[in-house]
């Protein structure tokens, strides 16, 4: 891969913002690529773990938080209990997604997972606890797989592995007022939990990959 | 003794045989589990992916409410929920400018002082596995299980402080002292996709292929995992992975707690073994470990 890098990029302050947000010191990554090695993700991502580290020293902000790779990462912490450097990589991506949900930057590529993210959190705030049927349901519409694991359910329901109804939560308020504070003091721009950009992103792109396999 | 219990949202869902199967041990054994009232979902990885501050302040919140029950110590025995819980207690025993956010956000001071243990701990260090071995009734014999450790139960080891990052023994010393015998292999920590069940279905199916192929070459006639995300994973999508890749696994995917349940002489109607959507009824009949009509 051939970029052009130019003195403003990299002498953009990201590198000292990330280290500032999440503690990691980038700078010590001497690239022996053992975080790339191990991941189980790797295979699917369109930079390796260690060329992010590279990408975020060199300060192309926009490239990495519009990455793939970023939202891919399982949170398995391989890579971070594997670094001879002691970077905790897995930390890195956290900070990674969480600054891309605050300046707003959609993945090229895929968005299902952060769409799914978002609607799980607005899932625990109504709900307290996980609600199967809405998650997959809000999922399914909104990712545009409408009748995805529509085989697996009813089995599901049978074992009585999903319930029908939510459980109720006593103490709604105290969680709203968890949500929303921290929200507030996150900056994470909560207000609008699932840019309407997004879901059309994935429906459009869902559609026209439908009407091709048709072709 | 006696515990705060944490069960975690799979455990009252796609994980009821591991909720109910940890319940009959700790009965058994005589470990007397409080489930905590009114809990709520800790968050799990879309928390720490949105919101630092969200990811700490649910798991605290849950521990602030097992303070109240006057617990010392909180038992899950879901991995994911195990490794928040103890990632938010590890944070809340530092001082600092975010520590005060959390309290300002949950309106109560905490400073880590709950403890948080995983069932399997509690089984293994503190009732002990020679204690455990005395009460074994019926033993596993013949039994060839892999023990699947998953991501999030050891690492990383200076939050979780269980076992080893890359080879862990725990389950595998547990099953031997069953009675089972635990087979060498090296998929123990590999990731099964997890939480992208969901939204990257193809990557959990080749993810769970490869453990079930690995687990099926080292001559393991049954998978052995202490994380629900895990079985659910290996399990229910175990149909649609024999489907995609041409195989024709029939593993089953047992949590711990059923096996030391099974061992300690626990009825198997109590244990939830229909529940699964690879029956383990039929291997564990063919090892004369349960006998009955059904």
């Amino acid at each position: 891969m051939k970029w052009f890098i130019s003195q403003e990029t990299i002498k953009a302050p990201f590198q000292k913002i990330l280290e500032k947000g999440c503690g990691e010191k980038v700078a010590r990554c001497y690239q022996c690529g053992k975080c790339s090695a191990g991941c189980p993700m790797a295979f699917q991502m369109d930079y390796l773990p260690n060329q992010i580290i590279r990408m975020i020293q060199l300060g192309m902000e926009k490239e990495v938080l519009s990455s793939k790779t970023i939202w891919l990462c399982a949170s398995c912490f391989t890579c971070t209990a594997r670094c001879p450097r002691e970077i905790n990589v897995a930390e890195i991506m956290d900070f990674l997604r969480r600054h891309a949900y605050r300046t707003r930057i959609i993945p090229s590529g895929d968005t299902e997972i952060p769409l799914f993210n978002k609607i799980f959190l607005r899932n625990i705030e109504l709900f307290g606890r996980l609600y199967e049927v809405g998650l997959i349901g809000m999922f399914n519409l909104l990712s545009g797989e409408f009748f995805k694991d529509f085989t697996v359910a009813p089995k599901m329901f049978l074992k009585q592995k999903i319930g029908i109804f939510p459980w109720r939560n006593k103490n709604a308020k105290a969680l709203k007022d968890i949500f929303r504070r921290s929200g507030g003091l996150e900056k994470a721009q909560r207000g609008r939990l699932l840019y309407p950009k997004l879901i059309f992103l994935n429906l459009s792109k869902k559609f026209i990959g439908k009407i091709e396999k048709l072709k | 003794m006696k515990y705060a219990y944490f069960p975690g949202c799979s455990l009252h869902s796609t994980a009821r045989e591991y909720d109910r199967s940890a319940k009959e041990v700790a009965l058994a054994l005589g470990i007397e589990l409080a489930e905590i009232p009114d809990w709520i979902c800790c968050g799990a990885t879309p928390a720490h992916i949105t919101m630092q501050l969200l990811s700490i302040a649910l798991p605290v919140k849950n521990l602030l409410l097992a303070k109240k029950m006057e617990a010392c110590e909180v038992v899950t025995c879901c991995a994911a929920c195990f490794n928040r819980l103890k990632t938010a207690n590890k944070f809340m025993k530092q001082r600092g400018e975010e520590q005060l956010k959390i309290e300002k956000i949950l309106g109560e001071p905490y400073r880590g002082e709950v403890e948080v243990r995983h069932f399997l701990d509690v089984l293994v260090n503190v009732f002990g596995s020679k204690n455990l071995e005395t009460r074994v009734i019926k033993r596993l014999k013949g039994l060839k299980v892999a023990s699947y450790y998953g991501c999030l139960l050891n690492r990383l080891k200076d939050v979780t402080g269980l076992d080893d990052e890359e080879e862990p023994r725990m389950i595998d010393d547990l099953m031997e002292v069953l009675g089972a015998e635990a087979v060498k292999w090296p998929y123990k920590t590999e990731c099964c996709g997890a939480s992208f069940s969901l939204t990257k279905t193809d990557v959990v199916l080749k993810l769970s292929g490869d453990i079930l192929q690995m687990a099926y070459d080292e001559g393991a006639q049954a998978i052995v995992v202490a994380c629900p995300m895990c079985q659910s994973n290996l399990d229910i999508r175990q149909a649609m992975v024999n489907k995609k890749y041409k195989k024709n696994f029939n593993m089953p995917i047992i949590y711990f707690t059923q096996l030391v349940a099974l061992a300690l002489g626990v009825e198997m109607k109590k244990l939830g073994f229909e529940k699964h959507m690879v029956d383990p009824r039929p291997l564990l009949k063919e090892k004369e470990i349960i006998f009955s009509k059904a």
